[in-house]
């Protein structure tokens, strides 16, 4: 059990290496120590998995140090590990692991690589020690660190205000999540008694229904108004609608940071966490329905959207988002394994779509807009060959009646079939939405594909690409780019018509070096074979759980035996999907302008992102500085100020003589004064 | 240690500094002054390690009586050492800070300070009443005159504002004191702690300590001293400000007003949290749109006395312990943040945050300091302000889920106008040549700043360094405001303004 507590502290201390000692250790050393850390912890958390896949291996926890203790409060510092955080140990450890070594290539003319290389490490620890809480408190440790390591990392480029301003945003979008994450904990302190997580599952299921308790003056069932407090902490932190506008903006980070935070790990521990908490959210079957809704509705949403942006990592940004989308309705139908399962298979291949994204970027000299992209194919072949990986494994390409199919197929298949054997409310509307979300799916997928390796080259009117060839290719690469085309404001441009692009401008990509290209190939692996390997022990083995999620063995069963259209369901909205991309982006390229020009005001509103930015805005931030303009200017100081302390002073000043001179300086006789009438008083009363 | 009068040493080391440095050269004064708070510091450790963790409630005390019934007597419990544990820890490092910023008068400066140290320990380890008035009253005009001679271009009304509110409060205090003294037949402040007064007078007597306690906490609307008296002070000024004499308030409730009117605290609960509430929401709406570093700064400290305040009026141990420990951490950061403001300021001589920018670039040790203290000061888990936040905010739920709603908001404001600031100051492109131009920090100010990031750590991490020696005083504290808090709670919260909703907690759950 102890190599939890090198797996766990390993990236801490080399991020500490890193961070502190980088300037005078050089990069390379700071590179080599924290890599090397986290292929160490890598190399310790797969046998910790792999003796939790053959089953009969009991939850362990590691305690490490007290933390808290105030009257009948106590929560310490604790390593908890058990099948769940096994799952997410392997994730983590083994992402991070392949992201750090991909960051050499990715980052070698960067001047700050001791400070990137830093920040990742510290990453990793915060998110493993948010895996591996066995309590409440410490699992907001972790939740907040990566938050802090996510704000330090979208910012990275930290002179560029764009990145700043996502940087700032992702952090205080996530602190609304977080107010009701810790609302939620002290509500669950005050109903149980305790921060710890098996102490509070263990007691949930007592109070299903059978409690009340007033929240903001109204009366509610206790657990149902826990769990969604809590839930609202997961919205937050994955992103699901309503506060998912920081994601996309997340971005402005560097690509491989994009791969390990905002698609593989951090962003799915919001569905770690109700899967952590699943027996009580069991309990609260109104939360339940809760979380379902959000999540087909944020699958839906991000989906339609992710059809419709150019900048090749907002398509995978707003598919990462949908994708959370299914693993939360996947919870919220109680198919908690699935949920498990799809959050494995999606690390493995969204983290391969972001890393090959980061692939072509490297290779198109930052250029991200998908629009002066095209041709790549024969360019880049290996990154072509692992994003196509990445493509069947998100889109979900299998053969049903084999069983048999890249990564995607075996975990989102299963999530519509338990939405559809589910019997918990609005499961039906799950079902339906993640299936057109699915169609939609497999259309952006594909768009993205053909956009960048298919097609005639479109590089020349790329203002990067120009750069480029005008300023010599090998020369360091400018990493504080101007501005990326802000999708917002140029909608009546934003599907131009290619033929006025076409050309190379005389520019010629070249492939990934060797680092970059690894991690491609490990994470190909994953995304081919990660959904049929695992697929029996996630969805159909209570053992393999051995209690660490509320397993359901019922609806497991049910959902093997859907009817057969349904099995199909994924299979045929995934043709149609490509299908439809095909058309649209390889046979007849003009039907994207005409039909946004069709659709008019609709894609204006998805293509601008449902207009959340701007509701915000205009609904938030804006009144926030005007209210704190008013609260200073006509509060504090023209109000409190004016008929406070001024308004005593215009008394004084017009006051007797002797009162001006009393106030006007000679403070020693003042104190003077005092003392003596202190004296005098206190003689009076005691004698 | 049995016999050795260690209080009176630690007033007796700065007093007598403090008039030697009225004799001396500047550079004299500075080296007499940086010895007496370095020895008060020792002293400090030594009183810390000496205290006896679940031994008697007062230790070390000494008494003598004086003329005319005033008693000289001394003595801590947990919460006052670890508040005069804050005092002596911070002053050496506001010595530190003055080394160059002060150039004029450098001996009444070292002087004043020194005056202040005493006065402050003298506040937290007075044992009767009335010495506690005076060294409470008294810490006000060595502020006064850090304010006046040495502070900014308007220092003369900001020092006056100063006065002026902090003074109004005192005349009514000093009164309630004498009644009750009269009342209760002793000045002990011991004594007064388990002296049950009348309901009805308790009242009054609340409201008479607190005019002067909000004040100096300060709690809106009698704030707006604040940002003033920082924008004027020099930066040590603003470090001892921010860090000691706002926790007199805090101390002043937890002293007198809780354990002394149980009864009427618990009436007057709704009157603490509302306003705690207006200000945590308005004071940081406030810091959001500001220009000026300090000021910012200064309206954040408003934001977090104000959690501190729903801690201590939540009745129960998590709030009284969250209160106490954000007192700590505040003192810690929002005085390594002025101290961080000084760093810049003595550079470039202005507080305007627009003028610096791209600080990471140039100043790498600092940006990386400056980071630690604002999310320190954000609550981020793992810094001291975490586990005071949260303490705090947990002990406030279980008495009212609105008072708990309000203030956690403060998590989602704080982190704005914190992270707008750091943005500001330290990312961004270098706009101004001469910002850019900034060495970064020198040996003397890591060593100032260091000791406080370690701190504030050690405070995240472990917090029950910090908490042992106060958890028996925060027991008693607790059980004396037991018989008040139940029952007098759903009064509390059925009112028009915050509606019921801290009665649910114990019948709704089991």
């Amino acid at each position: 059990m102890n190599s939890i507590l090198i797996i766990v502290f390993a990236p801490l201390v080399a991020a500490l290496i890193a961070g502190l000692g980088g300037r005078v250790m050089g990069a390379f050393v700071a590179k080599l120590v924290t890599t090397g850390g986290l292929f160490l912890a890598c190399a310790l958390s797969w046998p910790i998995f792999l003796q939790y896949l053959g089953g009969g291996v009991e939850p362990g926890v590691v305690h490490v140090l007290d933390w808290v203790r105030s009257g009948d409060m106590a929560f310490d510092w604790e390593l908890r590990v058990d099948t769940l955080t096994a799952i997410m140990l392997v994730v983590i450890t083994t992402v991070s692991a392949l992201v750090h070594l991909y960051s050499w290539g990715y980052m070698e003319e960067d001047p700050d690589q001791s400070r990137f290389f830093a920040y990742l490490s510290l990453f990793t620890f915060a998110m493993l020690m948010l895996v591996t809480a066995n309590n409440l408190v410490q699992m907001f440790f972790g939740w907040e660190g990566v938050g802090l390591a996510s704000y330090l990392l979208i910012g990275f480029w930290f002179r560029k205000p764009s990145a700043n301003a996502a940087a700032i945003k992702a952090f205080v979008v996530n602190r609304v999540g977080d107010l009701g994450f810790m609302l939620g904990i002290f509500g669950t302190f005050l109903v149980f008694g305790t921060t710890s997580i098996p102490e509070i599952l263990a007691a949930a299921p007592a109070l299903q229904g059978a409690s009340e308790i007033g929240f903001l003056g109204l009366r509610v069932d206790t657990l149902t108004v826990l769990c969604i407090l809590l839930f609202i902490g997961a919205m937050g932190k994955s992103a699901q609608l309503g506060l998912h506008t920081w994601l996309p903006d997340a971005m402005e980070g560097p690509t491989p940071v994009s791969a390990l935070i905002h698609a593989a790990t951090m962003v799915t521990a919001g569905v770690f966490m109700v899967c952590r908490l699943s027996p009580m959210f069991e309990a609260a079957p109104a939360a339940l329905a809760f979380v379902t809704v959000i999540g087909a509705a944020t699958c839906f949403f991000a989906a339609t959207i992710g059809m419709t942006q150019w900048d090749i990592k907002r398509v995978i940004a707003y598919s990462t988002c949908s994708q959370l989308g299914y693993m939360f309705f996947a919870a919220g139908v109680g198919a908690y394994g699935a949920a498990m399962f799809h959050l494995f298979t999606h690390a493995f291949f969204k983290a391969l779509l972001f890393l090959g994204a980061g692939s072509v970027i490297h290779a198109m000299h930052h250029e991200q807009d998908m629009r002066y992209y095209g041709g790549l194919r024969k360019e880049i072949p290996l990154t072509f060959w692992a994003m196509l990986f990445g493509t069947l494994a998100i889109t979900g390409v299998g053969v049903v009646a084999l069983h048999v199919g890249f990564a995607g197929f075996h975990s989102k298949d299963a999530i519509l079939e338990a939405a559809w054997a589910s019997e918990g409310a609005y499961s039906n509307l799950a079902f339906w939405l993640g299936t057109v979300a699915a169609l939609m799916t497999s259309f952006y997928s594909w768009r993205l594909m053909f956009l960048t390796f298919w097609g005639k080259p479109r590089w020349a009117q790329s203002e990067h690409i120009q750069h480029a060839v005008h300023h010599g290719h090998d020369e360091p690469k400018d990493h504080n780019p101007p501005r990326q085309e802000d999708a917002g404001h140029d909608v009546h441009h934003a599907v131009p018509d290619p033929s006025h692009h076409e050309g190379t401008g005389g520019y010629h990509p070249h492939e990934s070096p060797v680092t970059m290209l690894i991690p491609l190939a490990v994470l190909s692996l994953g995304a081919i074979a990660a959904g049929f390997v695992f697929s029996h022990a996630f969805l159909d083995e209570a053992a393999f759980w051995n209690g660490a999620i509320a397993y359901n063995e019922h609806l497991m069963h049910e959902m093997h035996l859907v009817p057969g259209l349904v099995k199909y369901a994924a299979t045929i909205v995934m043709v149609l999907g490509l299908l439809g991309a095909i058309y649209a982006y390889l046979i007849k390229p003009s039907v994207p302008r005409e039909t946004a020009e069709q659709l008019g005001p609709i894609y204006t509103f998805v293509y601008r992102k449902w207009m959340f930015d701007e509701l915000y805005n205009a609904v938030f931030v804006k009144p926030a500085f005007w209210l704190g303009r008013l609260f200073w200017k006509k509060g504090d100081e023209g109000t409190i100020d004016r008929f406070g302390p001024n308004g005593v002073a215009w008394v004084v000043a017009r006051g007797s003589n002797l009162a001006r001179s009393v106030q006007s300086g000679y403070l020693t006789s003042y104190a003077l004064v005092m003392l003596l009438g202190l004296v005098a008083a206190v003689t009076w009363v005691l004698f | 240690m049995a016999g050795f009068p260690i209080l009176t040493v630690m007033l007796l080391v700065p007093l007598v500094g403090a008039i030697a440095c009225l004799f001396v050269k500047a550079p004299a004064a500075r080296l007499i002054a940086l010895a007496a708070t370095l020895i008060d510091l020792a002293l400090g450790v030594v009183l810390w390690a000496n205290y006896d963790i679940g031994g008697d409630q007062w230790q070390f005390v000494e008494s003598a009586n004086l003329f005319a019934g005033f008693r000289y007597a001394l003595g801590i419990d947990g919460i006052a050492l670890m508040l005069i544990m804050l005092s002596v820890f911070l002053m050496p490092i506001c010595i530190g800070a003055s080394w160059q910023a002060i150039q004029k008068r450098v001996g009444e400066y070292m002087a004043a300070f020194l005056l202040m140290e005493v006065l402050m320990i003298g506040t937290f380890a007075a044992q009767d009443i009335f010495l506690f008035y005076i060294f409470f009253e008294a810490g006000l005009i060595p502020m006064y005159l850090i304010i006046g001679i040495w502070g900014g271009d308007n220092r003369i009304y900001a020092a006056y504002k100063f006065f002026l509110y902090t003074l109004i409060g005192s005349v009514l205090m000093l009164i309630a004191m004498l009644w009750m003294v009269n009342e209760a037949g002793t000045s002990a402040i011991p004594d007064l702690m388990r002296y049950d007064f009348d309901p009805g007078a308790q009242t009054l007597l609340f409201l008479a300590f607190f005019a002067s306690f909000a004040v100096k906490v300060p709690m809106w609307p009698v704030h707006t001293w604040l940002p003033d008296a920082h924008v004027q002070a020099p930066t040590a000024g603003s470090v001892i400000l921010a860090g000691v004499l706002l926790k007199l308030g805090g101390y002043g409730f937890i002293r007198f007003s809780l354990p002394m009117f149980p009864e009427a605290s618990a009436q007057f609960a709704w009157l603490m949290w509302g306003l705690a509430m207006a200000a945590v929401v308005i004071t940081s709406l406030i810091a959001l749109v500001q220009h000026d570093m300090k000021k910012l700064i200064a309206y954040s400290s408003v934001a977090h006395m104000a959690i501190v305040i729903v801690g201590l009026f939540a009745f129960n141990v998590q709030g009284l312990e969250g209160g106490m420990i954000i007192m700590l951490s505040h003192g810690l950061v929002s005085g390594a943040l002025f101290l961080c403001v000084g760093v810049i300021y003595d550079r470039l001589h202005t507080r305007e945050i627009a003028r610096y920018g791209g600080l990471a670039i140039n100043m790498p040790k600092y940006a990386v300091l400056f980071l630690l203290f604002t999310m320190a000061s954000i609550g981020l888990p793992g810094t001291s302000g975490f586990v005071g936040e949260f303490l705090s905010l947990a002990g406030i739920y279980q008495a009212s889920s609105w008072a708990a709603f309000v203030a956690t908001t403060g998590i989602i404001l704080g982190a704005a106008y914190m992270l707008y600031l750091y943005r500001r100051i330290a990312f961004g492109q270098q706009v101004n040549a001469d910002a850019a131009a900034m060495p970064d920090l020198s040996a003397r100010e890591l060593l100032l700043l260091a000791p406080i990031a370690a701190v504030v750590l050690w405070m995240g991490v472990y917090p029950e360094s910090f908490l042992a020696p106060m958890r028996a005083d925060i027991e008693l504290l607790d059980q004396r405001l037991d018989r008040a808090a139940p029952a007098s709670d759903a009064d509390l919260v059925i009112g028009e303004a915050a509606p019921a909703a801290a009665v649910e907690p114990a019948e709704g759950a089991h």
